[in-house]
């Protein structure tokens, strides 16, 4: 018999070492993230660039960090390891803080900005080994990139002082446990997700919008209260139709939902995480224009993926990088804002004008502290 | 609230979706009821149908011959189900841990290869919903309720729920299908007999795992065509638990992936319409019926008795 258990637990090593390697090949041999392109778009105009400025910038305000030649900070060279839920090619939440260290990698050369990862850590205790891991190896920042990550994380960070430690969606940099070297980001993501619902709002005839979101909380919970607040501002009589998978992965059902949509009459789509990749499938055969957020989704879906809320990491990045080398190791709060191009949205030129023109109103009204945006209260 | 829609509409479009939603379920399923009951229990289903739905994707999007795709999927099921079968029943290595060994390599290869080999996420246009047109303008699709319900589905749907009498055919009224249950209830009384438990069981585990290879397909090219990292995210798993929820039997089995897809469907629906419940609870709803069902004694009785039990004559 104990010859049997071997054999079986000799596979179970063989399949997670597998398992293990698919992380470690893709980052020699991923394909160089197209730098700069995702930025340009919106921002070009307001990019003034000001390195004096830029070196003073406090946790709210990172001005001016559209990333044009010239605007990188000069840095030692550091190296950075990243533990991910999900995957480098995920087409969210993953995928868009990856692009980002590759886009600075790109910058900076592999030599002076090394980037380590480890894919698919939903579960907390592996991701806790993986992280102290990298911080026994010396790396100079290690991003836990998970609300869930959280009080491992605080557990870690005090034997690596000289290691500055990141992770969110949050705003709790573990200050009240002692803890000063762990960094603390949000995406403010109920921001990009107020302007798209004001674009949705005016490009739907049916007045019925469908949302696929992955569960009511988070990151995702704020996108979903932006938007319906997005679109109740623009036109409260369009009716909003939310559905929640539970599951951030369940593909298949994502497509069920996308479907249940359009059964209902949704003509304009959109979701959050990486299993909209299933919604957006079918919004592609149903030639049903969709709005996507964190990353660029439109390889999945290129007729019909409209307009992206891009989470640019790159100012939020070289802040935490510049901090940890001027001697600061975290105890900081960084938010992805529309105002610090944390967010960054792309539009398709076939957008109708008036409605990419209220969007672009909003951008500017969120930046001003024009628009408050008010999330009226959900089951 | 969405005024519009009548309650006959949303009814047909439950069932719509949970016929649809069933596909992959029932592939996986059926599978491994076929080996379950021959007494092998292969918890790699989930690995092999990532596998299936990797290569069926690529094939299809190198090729656009989306048969030729499915068939791609079959044959990685076939050489997945020849590997278990070697690893479980000729080294007798315990069942569980190389199942979940199969699985978590399946997990690795198919994202390896999908980084190496594809990159990034990509759409491909695989089997559309067939509309069973008879003359230019009339379609059984159109054919209200009926129609709706029953003639817009795409061939691997159908296909599935073929597979539910030709299941019970095979299992009930052939020599091969009484082999492999006897195989499963007593390989000793079978092998004194001269059946061949170890062949039997072989060939069980292979067509089960080749079926898990068309339910990975179903997936990536049929119901959303698109190939994702770790896209299964747990049907398999599900669909070996509904081979205990149907109590090994292919129309139970039937019956169990229907009525989870059909209430995953349902809360869906219940979401939409703005129901006052909290997503929290409706989308817990299939799995806790599922537990439910697992917990009912009367079904236990039709566990094969060899199950996970490797064979080895006169050594037991």
């Amino acid at each position: 018999m104990k010859k049997k258990w071997l054999l079986g637990i000799l596979i179970l090593v063989l399949g997670l070492l597998l398992v293990a390697c698919g992380g470690d090949t893709a980052s020699d041999e991923e394909p160089a993230a197209e730098a700069d392109t995702p930025a340009a778009e919106t921002t070009e105009d307001e990019a003034v660039a000001d390195s004096a400025e830029s070196e003073t910038m406090d946790d709210e305000t990172m001005d001016d960090e559209a990333m044009m030649d010239g605007d990188y900070p000069d840095i030692e060279p550091v190296r950075i390891a990243l533990v991910m839920p999900s995957t480098t090619t995920d087409l969210a939440w993953s995928q868009s803080m990856y692009d980002s260290l590759k886009q600075l990698q790109d910058h900076y050369g592999a030599d002076n900005f090394e980037i380590a990862f480890t894919e698919n850590m939903f579960n907390v205790t592996d991701a806790a080994a993986a992280i102290r891991d990298y911080a026994e190896s010396g790396y100079n920042l290690v991003i836990a990139h998970g609300a869930q990550y959280g009080t491992s994380l605080f557990e870690i960070a005090p034997d690596f002082p000289e290691t500055s430690f990141a992770w969110g969606t949050t705003t709790n940099t573990g200050e009240e446990e002692g803890v000063t070297n762990v960094f603390a980001y949000e995406p403010r993501a109920e921001q990009g997700g107020y302007v798209q619902g004001v674009l949705a709002a005016h490009m739907t005839e049916a007045g019925i919008i469908g949302l696929v979101g992955p569960v009511d909380a988070g990151d995702a919970k704020l996108h979903v209260d932006g938007f319906t607040a997005g679109v109740r501002d623009t036109d409260p009589d369009i009716q909003m139709n939310i559905s929640f998978t539970g599951s951030f992965g369940d593909t298949a059902l994502a497509a069920e939902a996308a479907n249940t949509h359009l059964q209902a009459g949704a003509d304009v789509l959109t979701g959050s995480s990486q299993q909209v990749v299933g919604a957006i499938g079918v919004a592609n055969e149903a030639k049903v224009p969709w709005l996507g957020i964190q990353a660029d989704q439109s390889p999945a879906g290129e007729d019909v993926v409209v307009s992206t809320i891009l989470y640019d990491w790159v100012p939020t990045l070289l802040e935490m990088i510049t901090s940890n080398q001027a001697g600061e190791y975290g105890g900081r709060v960084l938010q992805l804002t529309l105002a610090n191009h944390g967010q960054v949205f792309l539009y398709d030129e076939d957008l109708p004008a008036d409605a990419v023109e209220a969007a672009l109103a909003a951008e500017q009204g969120i930046i001003d502290g024009t628009i408050e945006i008010v999330a009226d209260p959900r089951n | 609230m969405n005024g519009e829609l009548t309650t006959i509409a949303i009814i047909l479009g439950i069932i719509h979706q949970g016929i649809r939603l069933a596909t992959p379920y029932l592939f996986a399923a059926l599978g491994e009821t076929f080996s379950q009951r021959s007494g092998v229990l292969n918890l790699g289903v989930e690995g092999i149908m990532l596998m299936g739905a990797f290569f069926s994707f690529y094939v299809a999007s190198e090729t656009g011959n989306l048969w030729l795709a499915l068939l791609a999927a079959i044959i990685i099921g076939v050489l997945m189900g020849l590997f278990m079968a070697v690893v479980s029943i000729t080294f007798q290595a315990e069942q569980g841990i190389s199942g979940i060994g199969l699985y978590l390599f399946g997990l690795g290869m198919s994202s390896l290869l999908f980084k190496t080999m594809i990159g990034s996420v990509t759409g491909i246009t695989g089997f559309s919903e067939l509309q069973f047109c008879v003359t230019d303008s009339f379609c059984l699709a159109d054919i209200p309720v009926l129609g709706e319900i029953f003639f817009s589905h795409s061939i691997l749907t159908y296909g599935a729920f073929l597979l539910v009498p030709i299941s019970v055919w095979l299992l009930k009224r052939t020599t091969w299908g009484l082999k492999v249950r006897s195989v499963g209830q007593n390989p000793e009384a079978a092998d004194s007999v001269g059946v061949s438990v170890n062949r039997a069981r072989y060939a069980a585990v292979i067509l089960g795992s080749a079926l898990a290879g068309i339910a990975g397909a179903s997936l990536s090219i049929s119901l959303l065509n698109v190939f994702q990292e770790n896209m299964i995210n747990g049907i398999g798993f599900i669909a070996v638990a509904l081979v205990y929820f149907g109590g090994w039997s292919p129309v139970g089995v039937m019956f169990g992936a229907l009525l989870f897809s059909t209430i995953s469907a349902l809360q869906l629906w219940g979401q939409v319409l703005g129901l006052n419940i909290s997503s929290n609870i409706s989308v817990m709803l299939p799995y806790i019926l599922t537990i439910v069902a697992l917990a009912i004694p009367f079904r236990r009785a039709a566990q094969p008795a060899a199950l996970t039990k490797p064979f080895s004559r006169g050594e037991n």
